[in-house]
């Protein structure tokens, strides 16, 4: 893997590998120091386009915690702001010669010509309403170590599918992991032509007892200005997950920021079978999971006390504080 | 408005130039609209097609020979619908550069678009220009005025002292007119100027910030989606004004099979209504957008499903669609090396519109090469203008093509000033060895040596 784009590319093999590495490192955040030597002397390189608290604090924490240079770049306060092309900023930034480009940006594609301008592994932090990969790999991360395995799970993804990288990325790996995907909302907010990817469509809550999982996506605010809901309080009435919707055998998931009381109440965030605080924890092992595989594996040498190399299946250097 | 067919000169206007005498010896003609399909010594003198003589039988004279056995010669194309960019955006094409990729592509004769920078809106603008095809074109260029002042879709222009200045017809292409009142009244005056009107069919509301086509590959890939409605009901609401009014429309780059079958219908109720439809939208579908790449696949109207190719090449076939344009769009790197949504429309298709249609339409046995042949020609007759032809005394317009030509598009760089190509790499069949236009020769590849009368 050179890069890591969209869910699109991986196999589940390749999934299921990088699942098995996050899970070698949750073993490392057990500990009193939190830290290992495997990215010494690499830089890695965040660039966010768009705001974000989740993603850009949990790869900026994977770096740290694989001992990686660091550099953080938002659009606001950077030359961005001055009008500065994309192709233009990597240009800049690959000067530094950085080991991977973390990016995240309001436009489809955007890391996959990131790729093509820059020798660092790039990795797709959500583009536009594509891909959102890493977010897909926690999830399935999350679900994997409640449930043992995707394998015939009935996966229900309720809200805003039309505008969601979520939703789509997470459409693609829960199939490739062998679960059944429902998607579920008003018919404004389902794309034309989204069976094809492989689900089935529901436009309303009817059946939702089925699903062993509940996906609840965001709904933006700005979706009723638009007319693709005529009202929050109607959409809340017929599409929100409560406790009474949810029975207690059935997790809900949902990837953040929660709007409290339109796609969810408040009572089913915070109840037992709510995965939410979960996946946040699964985001920082993943995408240091995400880091290794790009990274250690690569021709670059390793750094020289550290005895990590692509070759070895286990990361050894966890057993080797920094 | 008179249905008398102008010759192309006659409303076009080309850098004057030194008439060719040409014998293209044992050429296999082909001119399906004239009836002719044999192999023939054609004869090029005076600014005309001389004598389709019978092989080997020309007497070669003071002419240079061409060496054409197992060469095809048709009557060179005529595009209805290209942009070169002039003025404002020479930095994309000018009518110099945009020419030179007619020619390159077996053309004698384009109608340049008039949404430049400023648009083309006044009779001075329309001299202008002229005066520019008559410094640098090379192959015989008229220019369409918009039929909005500056396309704000509000006001008519002056379309009356347009026409006196040279217009060959009206066109917002690039917007929308949204308005059907503006869009009647410019019906209605077309009674007094004459001048075709031809029409970028698309409901902005219904497009919104749409993409690509609305459909499975949006759906995959998260782009917002144009549907096929943002085209289709526009064509039906512009049928209907015309009909109404008694009015000529024409419907540019046909994408919708919904809009394929409304052209159908109006044509049969005897509405006055022509349609075009370009390469790349005949030859790719909405699959390719997978790639997100906007140099080759971004453009508007977008590139939609096989279906709607489907309808397309039955159009071509039934006559629906009497011709094809290529939407000559050039851009530069800049505006197309960012994100999908971020990237100019349009691509270029000059160069390469006969080899791909070939290649991909033709040899696969979809279309047989005398409809190709005919269609490329057929974007003269909505326009006024007498479609180029081989017949004898006819004013010179030959293309020279090699259909087993292999070559790569883009390895040898563009005639274009851009190289937006939706071909780049691509290896097609076929190629365009020398053109005619207007008895000038226009184009010769490079490589494509010519015997000399010993």
């Amino acid at each position: 893997m050179n890069h890591l784009l969209s869910i699109e590319q991986l196999s589940r093999a390749e999934i299921e590998g990088i699942l098995d590495r996050a899970e070698s490192f949750a073993e490392v955040g057990r500990r009193d120091i939190k830290k290992v030597p495997t990215l010494r002397g690499r830089t890695v390189v965040t660039l966010f386009y768009e705001s974000s608290t989740r993603t850009s604090s949990s790869f900026e924490l994977a770096a740290k915690r694989l001992s990686a240079d660091l550099v953080s770049v938002k659009a606001a306060g950077s030359s961005i702001d001055k009008g500065e092309s994309l192709k233009d900023t990597i240009a800049t930034l690959s000067a530094y010669d950085p080991a991977a480009i973390v990016i995240r940006h309001p436009y489809a594609g955007a890391a996959q010509m990131v790729a093509g301008w820059t020798s660092a592994a790039v990795v797709n932090a959500g583009d536009g309403k594509h891909e959102h990969p890493s977010q897909a790999l926690l999830d399935v991360y999350t679900l994997r170590r409640r449930l043992g395995s995707l394998d015939g799970t009935r996966i229900w993804i309720v809200g805003d599918v039309l505008h969601s990288r979520v939703a789509r990325s997470n459409l693609i790996a829960f199939n490739r992991m062998g679960a059944e995907v429902t998607v579920c909302g008003p018919p404004t907010l389902i794309p034309r032509g989204i069976e094809e990817l492989g689900c089935a469509v529901s436009h309303s809550l009817d059946g939702v007892e089925e699903a062993d999982v509940v996906y609840a996506l965001r709904l933006q605010h700005e979706r009723m200005a638009e007319s693709f809901i005529p009202s929050l309080r109607e959409y809340a009435a017929t599409f929100q997950i409560d406790t009474r919707r949810l029975s207690p055998r059935q997790l809900l998931m949902h990837p953040g920021p929660v709007n409290r009381g339109v796609e969810l109440s408040g009572e089913a965030i915070d109840s037992p079978q709510s995965l939410i605080v979960e996946q946040v924890a699964a985001g920082l092992v993943v995408r240091m999971a995400i880091l290794y595989e790009l990274l250690a594996g690569s021709e670059r040498p390793a750094p020289i006390d550290g005895p990590s190399s692509g070759g070895d299946p286990s990361p050894t250097p966890i057993g080797q504080p920094a | 408005m008179s249905d008398q067919l102008a010759a192309l000169t006659d409303v076009l206007d080309v850098r004057p130039g030194e008439h060719a005498h040409l014998v293209l010896r044992r050429a296999t003609v082909l001119d399906p609209a004239a009836g002719i399909d044999a192999v023939h010594d054609v004869v090029v003198r005076d600014g005309h097609i001389a004598e389709l003589a019978a092989p080997g039988a020309a007497a070669a004279e003071g002419a240079e020979v061409v060496e054409a056995e197992g060469l095809h010669a048709f009557p060179a194309f005529f595009d209805p619908h290209v942009h070169l960019r002039t003025p404002g955006h020479e930095h994309k094409e000018d009518v110099e550069t945009g020419t030179r990729a007619a020619a390159a592509g077996g053309y004698c004769g384009v109608l340049a678009m008039a949404n430049t920078s400023p648009p083309v809106s006044t009779a001075a603008d329309i001299s202008a220009l002229r005066e520019q095809a008559r410094a640098g074109a090379s192959v015989p260029v008229g220019f369409l005025a918009t039929v909005t002042k500056d396309m704000q879709g509000k006001e008519l222009t002056e379309m009356v002292e347009l026409r006196e200045a040279g217009a060959l017809g009206f066109s917002d292409d690039g917007l929308p007119i949204t308005s059907p009142r503006v869009m009647r009244r410019a019906l209605q005056y077309q009674r007094l100027c004459g001048g075709n009107i031809a029409l970028h069919e698309e409901d902005p509301d219904l497009s919104g910030d749409g993409a690509m086509h609305e459909g499975a590959v949006s759906a995959a890939v998260g782009l917002a989606g144009i549907p096929s409605v943002s085209e289709s009901t526009m064509v039906a609401r512009d049928a209907a004004l015309a009909a109404y009014e008694e009015a000529r429309i024409h419907v540019q780059h046909l994408s919708a099979k919904e809009s394929v079958a409304i052209v159908r219908a109006a044509k049969a109720a005897g509405v006055q209504i022509s349609a075009e439809a370009s390469p790349h939208h005949l030859c790719l579908t909405d699959e390719e957008v997978r790639s997100l790449d906007p140099h080759r696949f971004k453009m508007n109207p977008p590139l939609r499903h096989e279906s709607d190719r489907q309808a397309l090449i039955e159009g071509l076939r039934d006559g629906t669609i009497e011709c094809i344009a290529t939407d000559h769009a050039p851009h530069q790197a800049e505006e197309k090396d960012v994100p999908f949504e971020q990237a100019a429309m349009g691509v270029t298709g000059l160069e390469t519109a006969f080899a791909a249609l070939h290649t991909e339409l033709v040899l696969p046995g979809v279309i047989d090469l005398g409809l190709l042949v005919e269609r490329l020609g057929g974007g003269a007759a909505p326009f006024a203008i007498a479609r180029p032809t081989l017949s004898p005394g006819a004013e010179a317009n030959v293309a020279l093509c090699d259909l087993g030509a292999e070559w790569t598009v883009g390895e040898d760089g563009y005639e274009s000033r851009s190289q937006n190509s939706w071909c780049a790499g691509r290896t097609l069949t076929g190629r365009v060895l020398m053109t005619v236009a207007a008895g000038q020769i226009a184009f010769r590849l490079r490589a494509f040596s010519l015997g000399v009368a010993s």
